[in-house]
């Protein structure tokens, strides 16, 4: 498979978590079946759902299993908006607080309720690190009616971590639910969803080693009430459609293994990434690391190259077996410019050069090695191949 | 050699693509995103690079079991295809957009990155082939002359044509392409051609441009400047064009009209009899020779360099349009620009055309029409 440093896309399903979801996917019965075969597929849903409120910190009652990430931020964001239309009219007014460095999932979601529900989104400033300001935030909270805050735990390209605590503190004194996509931290940072008092929560299975098409919401038992995305049934607090089970049980079991991987080898993990960009830095010093250097996920190393095209980046690391990323959402295979470099105030230029290295446990340095020692032949190709632009 | 295969998503170069891969050469996948809004999917035979199109490319190139990836040029295609095409037509000429992408984007932009990654060449599905000459690498028209494309690629240099593959290039027809596809079990095998603006998805050429050059009423004048009629923007005409002039009476004569000439810094229009269309010579002072030059390859006598580049007159085909006939003619180089007089009149040719010569199945070279002269007696040069 070569050297896979993409965690942050996907992270590879370790075969005691494939066991697990291919002994599930063997129990027959609807989990809201009434019979006993349904009762027993049933028993399985709510034994990983403890498993997962355990590993992040909530009650069972808190969590719901969705197709993902990207429905769980889905479901948050307009399911805020639409409660506070049902209860107070269609026109009430309704404002989402967030940042540019957020992922897709809560931008275009955002952006969509803009366009179709009237909703106001405001951003708040960011630091050159894609860190929040909450000075800024505490002035737009103080100043204006906010139906919600929503925010990053860590970023998934540049890997800032969020003061996620002040944060929700701070929207606390002015009674703002705060949704918080954990997406990216899930797996690689402690959360403790009660103690955090968010409002809400998003976290996906393929993330931490677990089946894409898993996810969950986590939804406060004292959280104001959202509106459900889809409708028949609801077989989930919220969630209509049938419950995955067999992806449920893997994603538990992938949690508590990377859970228990984090509370091990999160030092080992942090080292590598630390001697990674140390290598890559001396390698070629004209790179520059993005994102903060203290606050920052274990496993990811962001930089960029000036001079260079990220895609052609990635297509020489390719060529060696070293699997990397722009870092940015991809449209039919082309990167997107990243919105979160620019966001941080990154030229439009400089921004095109973007490479992310998302490590995962299993890293070792003599992978990391190889990366190191292909990077200087990379970066002096691409730079020949300069910019498509230039 | 390592090759680049440049995979639009239609069965042309997906068959290239194969055959590279068959000829044993190493090859990478390239599908090149032009559009920076790509439609989601193909509509009819227009557009080539919607996001299904990308997928048709990936699919072709898994089946390979060759490295895809997808390689975004639009902002370079933005400048230097899509604003040239409204500059020219802004300038009352009339470009050929595919000529552009070919010299400025896949055989430059996209053969420079290759380059620079250490590719040999690149493939394409054009139907063109290229000779080992005695001065070099020469480009010749494909073996099936009703499928070829040697015309748009008149631009390519003759550095370009050291890195160029066209596996098509002895391919009897379309249909043998289509029937490898087939059973090659590539689903584009049956994908209609593509055969219009890719960037102009509904084919609307004409509402496209006013949108993007505005449009102004003006004048349209006969040759001796009387006013015949009115237009509504100048720069949406084309030299040679019959319809839609709307002038709502006939020609003393009771003959069609055609137009003649576009003049946008007056946006007028000027119309008159097929006759006038006529031109005896092209004049473009932008040209490119792929492969050796006329003087190396034998057909000119002498080159000398006294008034820029120059060469004696030598005996041409040349070719205005991607579907016209060659026309026998002499071409010479002098003062900077090339010069092709025609043995035959030629019936409307607009500046901003690109004139391909071919010395027999041979591409010599080309240049873009700054002018003509016109083939009447009593007539000055147009530009």
């Amino acid at each position: 498979m070569g050297i896979y440093l993409d965690n942050q896309a996907t992270t590879p399903m370790s075969d005691e978590v494939k066991a697990v979801y291919l002994e599930a996917l063997g129990t027959i019965g609807n989990p809201s079946a009434v019979h006993q075969a349904g009762q027993r597929a049933r028993a399985q849903v709510e034994d990983a759902r403890a498993r997962v409120a355990t590993a992040l910190g909530c009650d069972t009652v808190e969590v719901i299993f969705t197709s993902g990430g990207t429905e769980a931020i889905n479901q948050a964001l307009k399911g805020a908006v639409w409660a506070k239309k049902r209860s107070e009219g269609r026109d009430a007014i309704t404002r989402v607080v967030t940042t540019g460095a957020e992922h897709n999932a809560t931008l275009d979601a955002l952006g969509w309720l803009a366009e179709q529900e009237g909703t106001d989104i405001v951003y708040a400033a960011l630091t050159s690190e894609a860190v929040i300001d909450l000075v800024h935030l505490e002035s737009i909270l103080e100043s204006q009616e906010v139906t919600m805050v929503s925010s990053l735990l860590a970023n998934n390209e540049v890997g800032s971590i969020q003061p996620v605590e002040a944060l929700c503190a701070l929207a606390r004194e002015h009674k703002t639910p705060v949704h918080i996509d954990a997406v990216a931290a899930c797996g690689y940072l402690p959360i403790d969803f009660s103690a955090l008092g968010a409002s809400a929560m998003s976290v996906s299975a393929h993330k931490v080693g677990g089946p894409v098409g898993v996810g969950a919401l986590l939804l406060s038992r004292t959280a104001p009430e959202i509106q459900a995305l889809h409708h028949g049934g609801e077989q989930q607090r919220g969630r209509s459609g049938t419950i995955d089970m067999a992806g449920a049980v893997a994603f538990a079991a992938a949690l508590e293994i990377q859970e228990r991987n984090r509370l091990t080898q999160v030092d080992h993990l942090r080292q590598m990434r630390d001697y990674l960009l140390e290598g890559l830095t001396t390698a070629c010093p004209q790179v520059i690391v993005r994102g903060s250097l203290d606050e920052r996920l274990p496993g990811n190393a962001h930089l960029t190259v000036p001079g260079c095209e990220g895609d052609v980046l990635l297509y020489l690391f390719d060529q060696h077996e070293i699997h990397v990323s722009t870092g940015s959402a991809c449209q039919a295979g082309v990167p997107e410019a990243s919105h979160v470099l620019i966001a941080m105030g990154v030229g439009a230029s400089e921004a095109r050069g973007a490479l992310r290295f998302s490590m995962g446990y299993s890293v070792t340095k003599s992978d990391l090695d190889a990366v190191i020692r292909a990077f200087p032949s990379v970066v002096e190709k691409a730079s020949s191949a300069g910019l498509a632009a230039g | 050699m390592k090759v680049l295969a440049a995979m639009s998503g239609g069965v042309d170069s997906a068959v290239a693509a194969a055959r590279a891969v068959e000829a044993g050469h190493d090859v990478v996948g390239v599908h090149l995103a032009l559009s920076r809004m790509p439609g989601t999917l193909r509509t009819g035979s227009r557009g080539c690079c919607t996001i299904e199109d990308s997928m048709d490319a990936r699919r072709v190139a898994d089946m390979l079991g060759i490295p895809f990836y997808v390689w975004d040029f639009s902002e370079r295609f933005a400048q230097d295809v899509v604003q040239d095409f409204i500059d020219e037509y802004r300038e009352g000429r009339t470009p050929n957009p595919c000529m552009r992408c070919n010299q400025h984007i896949k055989f430059d932009a996209v053969l420079e990155r290759g380059i620079a990654l250490g590719f040999d060449a690149i493939a394409t599905g054009h139907y063109a082939s290229v000779v080992e000459g005695p001065q070099g690498k020469e480009l010749h028209r494909a073996a099936t002359w009703a499928k070829d494309q040697s015309y748009v690629l008149g631009v390519l240099t003759t550095q370009q044509l050291e890195y160029c593959y066209f596996p098509l290039a002895t391919t009897p027809s379309k249909a043998d392409v289509r029937k490898e596809a087939t059973d090659r079990g590539f689903v584009v095998a049956t994908k209609p051609d593509s055969h219009d603006i890719c960037f102009i998805p509904d084919g609307d050429t004409r509402g496209w441009l006013a949108e993007r050059v505005g449009a102004e009423a003006g004048e349209v004048l006969s040759m001796d400047g009387e006013v015949v009629g009115s237009h509504k923007g100048a720069a949406a005409f084309t030299v040679g064009q019959r319809k839609g002039l709307h002038l709502g009476f006939p020609a003393d004569d009771g003959q069609p009209r055609y137009v003649l000439e576009v003049r946008p810094k007056t946006n007028e229009v000027v119309v008159g009899p097929k006759e006038a269309l006529a031109v005896s010579a092209l004049v473009g002072a932008t040209m490119s020779f792929a492969g050796a030059n006329p003087a190396d390859s034998g057909y000119a006598d002498d080159l000398s360099d006294d008034d820029g580049f120059a060469c004696e007159s030598f005996s041409v085909h040349v070719q205005v349009r991607a579907h016209a006939d060659p026309v026998a003619a002499t071409a010479r180089v002098v003062g900077g620009e090339m010069v092709i007089t025609l043995d035959a009149p030629l019936l409307g040719v607009a500046p901003g055309q690109s004139a391909v010569i071919y010395v027999g199945t041979r591409v010599v070279g080309q240049c873009t029409i700054d002018r003509t002269e016109s083939a009447l007696a009593s007539s000055s040069p147009r530009a």
